[in-house]
């Protein structure tokens, strides 16, 4: 069987940071911090966080941050988003220094985006979706600011988006998809809610994932895709049912997706690397306790000695 | 982009801001930045968003996976008012004839139908849609989503006679399909001594295994009904039975731990999942 490439994968990631004039490098740009919080944690996860500086990430994530309103932006000169928000404070988090943050204030920024029926805003612009309660929620359980919010209503609108087959969707009627369902399941766990969730049959549909070639996908008929890993394992795992997967197959095919020659890891097998693929596959691999990795927070997305709080 | 930054942080609302901005959305629409200024120039000329609709009309064929897009058109469509309903529901189907599962699309007609309307020929398009793929489950759940929320078919129970009859066609064409065999669950939801006491359920079960014995989904419902306190008949019976006595030869305790075991045999990959449902089988049980 194939081995992770551990070190590889560790000098992938560094080098991203080193190519800003490409092609990929203009499409990440608004998304930055985004890119770093999956980058850092990979690092994490594999022992070699140690590799970049903190005081340069954390004066670099200081500077996306809107002083004004309280929110983080995806890059420098960036508007807030609820998305980058949730990545600031994870960074933060992982170099332990919540402490250079206005927590009040962001909590604030977070809380003011909660609407009437319980569910979530992206920013001011008003996008909902339950990617957002997640966001949200994550964002001030790390902050310890949970109160800010109607829990209660916003737990409700998320269970307003569950459907037939156990799963969820973005929006009341939305298709289960397993993205949307981390971020329900996620959002339920963090706030002790996981008594809304029929686990026996939301646990079926997610091992029903598993495709033939042992990878899994995020809906019924589509490819497995490495990023599947994470969304449905965090998911099984929160919901105590990830021993319904046949976790031998689903670990050769994330290291059948590994670059062997310059790291990363790809959606599948023989694609092109980037930075979010490698962070879902080590981090899938760490999930089901692959040798060497340090495992990792299925709720906060977060190592867990780092989720300690 | 140096240009755009410029206008930007001067906050200027002008046109030639607004054709800045088109110029950086053609070279990465994912920049929501520049989309949120466009919204306060459009917002400020007071442009006609009929165009701004064309504009995206243009763009989205390209970025259909894209959230400022869709995002942007919601904001369009929600300013035109429910005359946008029409065109909506074409643009996203536009979208949906290129990649017929694309999330953004649905959620955006999903959306559409509610605040705008449009519900007239949503059950037809799910229809026209499976007819032309069986297997796709976000038409099954555009399905379900019309028939327990639209104003105009008198919700879940009125339609689930029907409903049933066309489930069971379906599951009858494509046995190996999860979608239907999920909704017709779905249309019993909360209701399980229904669908339990339906006859019509344990018979397509019965008729797809009495050609194939090791249909991973008729079996599964099987055990569920079994679990529910359905009472099988001879036949049915029989017909697990000598499925049974192919795999192994023991006997066992009840029809329903059978079926586990067959599960276990020829869905291996969730071994795990049917060895803890015939954990689970109280002795009651069938
Ligand atoms: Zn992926």
């Amino acid at each position: 069987m194939d081995e992770l490439e551990s070190d590889k994968h560790v000098k992938y990631i560094l080098s991203i940071e080193k190519k800003k004039d490409d092609v990929e490098a203009l499409l990440m740009e608004h998304l930055r911090i985004n890119g770093a919080y999956w980058g850092l944690t990979t690092l994490d996860i594999l022992h070699k966080i140690s590799a970049v500086d903190p005081e340069e990430v954390i004066s670099w994530v200081m500077k996306c941050y809107h002083e004004d309103c309280g929110g983080f932006g995806g890059n420098i000169g960036h508007d807030p988003h609820l998305l980058y928000t949730l990545s600031a404070v994870q960074i933060l988090a992982l170099f332990d220094r919540i402490d250079v943050l206005d927590a009040e204030k962001v909590s604030i920024y977070v809380a003011g985006l909660q609407n009437e029926d319980g569910s979530f805003s992206g920013d001011m612009w008003g996008e909902i979706d339950t990617r957002f309660s997640y966001c949200a929620i994550c964002c001030l359980s790390i902050l310890h600011c949970l109160n800010k919010i109607n829990v209660e209503k916003a737990v409700n609108y998320i269970v307003s988006c569950k459907n037939l087959d156990g799963g969820f969707g973005c929006t009341p009627g939305g298709e289960s998809h397993a993205g949307q369902i981390f971020c329900c399941i996620g959002a339920l766990a963090i706030t002790g809610s996981l008594h809304h969730v029929d686990r026996d049959l939301l646990g079926w549909w997610l091992c029903e994932r598993q495709c033939k070639n042992g990878g899994l996908n995020g809906r019924p008929e589509k490819d497995a895709d490495v990023c599947y890993s994470w969304w449905v394992l965090s998911s099984l795992i929160m919901i105590d049912r990830v021993h319904w997967i046949d976790k031998d197959k689903l670990t050769r095919f994330i290291l059948n997706c590994q670059d062997k020659e310059n790291g990363g890891i790809s959606d599948k097998p023989n694609y092109a690397v980037d930075v979010f693929h490698t962070y879902f596959g080590v981090a899938g691999l760490s999930l089901m306790e692959y040798p060497g990795l340090k495992s990792i927070d299925p709720a906060y997305a977060l190592p867990v000695d780092v989720a300690d709080w | 982009m140096d240009y755009f930054r410029a206008v930007y942080i001067a906050d200027e609302r002008s046109h030639r801001s607004l054709s800045l901005t088109t110029e950086v959305i053609h070279l990465n629409a994912g920049n929501y930045t520049v989309w949120h200024f466009r919204r306060l120039v459009l917002e400020a000329l007071n442009v006609d968003l009929c165009l701004e609709r064309d504009f995206i009309d243009r763009l989205a064929v390209r970025n259909s996976k894209n959230y400022q897009i869709w995002h942007h058109r919601r904001w369009v469509a929600e300013k035109l008012g429910t005359e946008a309903s029409e065109r909506e529901l074409e643009f996203t189907k536009k979208i949906l004839d290129l990649d017929a599962k694309n999330y953004h699309a649905w959620s955006h007609r999903q959306w559409v139908l509610q605040a705008l309307g449009g519900w007239q020929n949503e059950l037809a398009y799910c229809d026209k849609l499976l007819q032309y793929d069986i297997f796709n489950n976000s038409a099954w759940n555009q399905r379900y989503f019309v028939i327990s929320r639209s104003p105009l078919l008198g919700g879940l129970r009125a339609m689930r006679e029907s409903e049933v009859g066309y489930t069971i066609l379906a599951i009858l064409a494509n046995p190996e399909n999860e979608s239907p065999w999920r909704y017709l669950r779905g249309l019993y939801q909360g209701e399980t001594e229904l669908l339990v006491s339906d006859n019509q359920i344990s018979e397509v079960c019965l008729k797809i295994l009495k050609t194939n014995q090791s249909s991973v989904f008729a079996l599964g419902l099987l055990l569920d009904l079994l679990c529910y306190g359905f009472q099988p008949s001879g036949e049915l019976r029989g017909v697990i039975e000598s499925s049974r006595n192919l795999e192994a030869g023991s006997a066992d305790s009840n029809l329903a731990t059978s079926i586990c075991s067959i599960l276990e045999a020829v869905d291996p990959m969730r071994s795990n999942y049917w060895g803890w449902r015939r954990s689970r089988i109280s002795s009651q049980v069938c």
